[in-house]
C-alpha cells in the first residue's frame, strides 16, 4: 500500500488527572516527537461523538487508551475494529457511557467506520484521582509507542 | 409474585457505574438502593494547597460531559471570595459557552442514550440502523454545541480558555458571526427534535417533587440567580449549606444530598423548566406548548421533552448573544486575591452544581466542597423507583427491569460526578 500520511489520524485518549488513565495522553505526547509532522494527532477524553467527528475524514485511525479488562497491569491489547465488535467492558474507565466502543459500533451501523481502525489498550492499575503512572503502565507505554510508530508506517 | 428481588447491575446508557437493588416482600417494595461502587474521587482533597487559578482546569476534569459547569461554578465561587465583579460582555460570553455545553450534553442524552428506550431499541446502534437520518441529525446538532466550545473554550473538550475573571482570549466578532450560520440550522433541528420526542409514548406518572433551581431576574438560569423551589425556598447561594445537608449512606459511595427539613428534592431540566418557564425565549415556550407540555411538567418520563426544549432554548439564546454582543475591552476582570470564602451554584446540564472554597491571602485553597447534581437527585431517583416497582408488580421481570433502567435514565445521571463515578449488571432472583 502507498503511504498516505495526511489520511492517518493518531488519537491519544485519557485523563491525566486520573493516574493510569493518563497513559493514552502520555503515549501521544511521545509519539508526536517520532512521527512525521504531517500526521494528524489528537488528544481526546474518549467521548464517543467527538471521536466519530474526528475520524470522519480519516482513512486510517490508530488510537491508544488505558483499559481495564482484568488482565495484569501493563498488558497490551491490540483491537482491530474490522475484526469484530470491540468489547465495551474494556473501556469502563472512560467516564462516558458513550465512549470508544460505542463510537466504533455507531460508526459501523451508519457506514462511517474508517477503512482501518486499530485501538491499542494498555491495562491500567490505578484510576484514582491524581497524577502519575504506575511503573508497569509506564513501561508498557514505551512499548506501545514503538508499536504505533511501526503501525503508522503501514497505514 | 410475593417475594422477589430485582437486581440491575451495570446499568447501561448512564454516565459511570451504578447498580440497582430492589427488594419486594409480600407484594410491597421494602428496599430500593441505587448502589454506586466507585471509590470517592477525592477531588476536594486534591484541591487543597492548589492556587485559585488552577481550580477551573482541575475541577473541569471531574467530568468529561460537563466541564464547563465545573469551570463556571469554580470561577464564580472564587470571584465571590475575591469580590470580583463580572461585567456584561464577559457574562454574556459565559452564557454562550454554557449554551454550547447544554446543546452538546442534552443532545447526546436525548438521541443516543434516552430515545432508544422510547422506540424499543436496546441501544443507539439498533436505532441507527433503522433511523440513520435521525441519528445523523442528532450528531450534527450536538456538533453545533461542540463548535461553540471549540471557539470560546479553546478546544471541544476540557476547555482551556476559561479563567477566574473571564477568559484568556476572546475570539473576534467575525468568528462568532461564523458560528451563527450552523446555529440557525441547529435551532431548526432542535425544534424538530422537540416535536419528534413529543410523539413518543409516555407512562402516566405524576410525581410531587420539590423542584430546586436557580432563578434570575430576567434570564433562564445558567450562571447566576437565587436558589428557589416550588415549596417556598428562596435563598442566596451562600446560604446553601444552611438549607441542604449531605448524608452518607452505607450502600453508595456518593453522598446523598437532602433538604434539612423536607428531604429529597429534584434538580435539573425539569426543575429549571417548572420554576423558570416564563424566562424561556418565546420560541422555546411555543415549542413546549406545541409539544403538549404545560408550564409545569411532573412526569419524569417527559424529561426528554423538557431537555429538548432546553436544547432549542440554548440554540436560540446562543444566536441572540452572538447577534447582540458588544466585544469586551479586555478578556478578564482585574482582581487581587484575599483571605476569604466564596460560594456559587451554576446550572450544569443535570442541575445545580455547588462549589465552596476557603482561600488564604495568596489565593491558595484551604478547603473545598463540591456538590454535583446527581448526588442531589439520587434519593429522588430511589423514590421514583420505589413507586414504579410498587405500581408494576405484575410486570414480567424483564419488563420491570427495563422500566427501572428507563426511569433512572430520566435523570441523565452522571455518576462520574456523583462519586465525586458508575457500573451495570442485570440479575434477577
Amino acid at each position: 500500500m502507498t503511504p498516505a500520511p495526511a489520511k492517518l489520524l493518531i488519537i491519544g485518549v485519557g485523563n491525566s488527572y486520573r493516574s493510569d488513565d493518563g497513559i493514552g495522553i502520555s503515549v501521544l505526547h511521545r509519539l508526536r516527537e517520532q512521527v512525521p509532522g504531517e500526521i494528524r494527532t489528537l488528544e481526546a477524553t474518549g467521548e464517543g461523538t467527538a471521536l466519530m467527528e474526528s475520524w470522519k475524514d480519516a482513512a486510517a485511525v490508530i488510537m491508544v487508551d488505558a483499559v481495564r479488562s482484568g488482565a495484569p497491569p501493563g498488558t497490551i491489547h491490540r483491537l482491530d475494529a474490522h475484526a469484530g465488535q470491540i468489547p465495551k467492558r474494556f473501556f469502563h474507565y472512560s467516564t462516558h457511557a458513550f465512549g470508544i466502543a460505542e463510537a466504533i459500533e455507531l460508526s459501523r451501523a451508519l457506514g462511517l467506520l474508517p477503512r482501518r481502525l486499530v485501538v491499542y489498550g494498555i491495562e491500567g492499575k490505578s484510576f484514582a484521582a491524581g497524577v502519575g503512572l504506575s511503573t508497569e503502565v509506564e513501561q508498557a507505554g514505551a512499548t506501545v509507542v514503538a508499536l504505533m510508530v511501526n503501525e503508522s508506517h503501514t497505514c | 409474585m410475593k417475594n422477589r428481588t430485582v437486581q440491575v447491575e451495570n446499568l447501561a446508557r448512564v454516565e459511570g457505574e451504578v447498580a440497582l437493588f430492589v427488594k419486594i416482600k409480600n407484594e410491597h417494595v421494602t428496599e430500593v438502593q441505587l448502589k454506586i461502587f466507585e471509590p470517592p474521587r477525592f477531588f476536594e482533597a486534591f484541591l487543597r494547597g492548589r492556587k485559585f487559578s488552577e481550580v477551573p482546569d482541575i475541577t473541569a476534569r471531574i467530568c468529561g460531559i460537563c466541564p464547563v459547569a465545573y469551570q463556571m461554578s469554580a470561577c464564580h465561587a472564587v470571584e465571590d471570595a475575591f469580590g470580583v465583579e463580572i461585567e456584561e460582555p464577559i457574562r454574556a460570553l459565559r452564557r454562550l459557552l454554557y449554551c454550547g455545553e447544554w446543546i452538546e450534553s442534552h443532545t447526546l442524552h436525548v438521541y443516543l442514550l434516552h430515545a432508544p428506550d422510547f422506540l424499543g431499541y436496546e441501544d443507539a446502534f439498533g436505532m441507527a440502523k433503522d433511523h440513520p437520518g435521525v441519528v445523523q441529525r442528532g450528531l450534527r446538532l450536538k456538533k453545533a454545541g461542540n463548535e461553540i466550545m471549540a471557539l470560546l473554550g479553546g478546544r471541544e473538550i476540557h476547555p482551556i480558555n476559561v479563567r477566574v475573571g473571564g477568559f484568556y482570549k476572546v475570539p473576534s466578532k467575525q468568528e462568532f458571526t461564523a458560528l451563527a450560520e450552523n446555529l440557525k440550522w441547529a435551532r431548526d433541528a432542535a425544534l424538530e427534535t422537540v416535536l419528534w420526542v413529543a410523539a413518543f409514548s409516555f407512562p402516566q406518572v405524576e410525581r410531587q417533587y420539590e423542584f430546586v433551581a436557580l432563578r434570575h431576574p430576567h434570564d433562564y438560569p445558567f450562571n447566576q440567580g437565587r436558589l428557589v423551589s416550588d415549596k417556598g425556598l428562596d435563598i442566596a447561594v451562600r446560604e446553601y449549606d444552611q438549607e441542604f445537608v449531605e448524608e452518607q449512606v452505607p450502600h453508595s459511595n456518593a453522598l446523598h444530598s437532602v433538604h434539612r427539613d423536607r428531604g429529597p428534592y429534584l434538580v435539573g431540566p425539569q426543575a429549571r423548566y417548572n420554576l423558570n418557564f416564563d424566562r424561556l425565549s418565546p420560541l422555546a415556550r411555543d415549542a413546549a406548548r406545541a409539544a403538549g407540555l404545560g408550564t409545569l411538567c411532573r412526569n419524569p418520563f417527559q424529561s426528554i421533552i423538557v431537555r429538548s426544549v432546553e436544547i432549542l432554548y440554548a440554540c436560540d439564546e446562543a444566536l441572540r448573544i452572538i447577534r447582540e454582543i458588544d466585544m469586551p475591552e479586555k478578556p478578564a476582570a482585574d482582581f487581587e486575591p484575599r483571605a476569604s470564602t466564596g460560594y456559587s451554584c451554576t446550572e450544569a446540564p443535570r442541575g445545580i452544581l455547588y462549589h465552596y472554597y476557603r482561600l488564604d491571602e495568596r489565593g491558595v485553597i484551604l478547603d473545598a466542597k463540591i456538590v454535583p447534581p446527581t448526588s442531589q437527585n439520587q434519593k429522588t431517583i430511589e423514590d421514583d423507583l420505589r413507586q414504579l416497582v410498587q405500581a408494576n408488580l405484575k410486570m414480567s421481570k424483564n419488563q420491570l427491569q427495563w422500566q427501572c433502567e428507563q426511569a433512572i435514565r430520566n435523570y441523565d445521571p452522571c455518576i462520574s460526578c456523583a462519586t465525586h463515578f458508575l457500573k451495570l449488571h442485570i440479575e434477577n432472583q
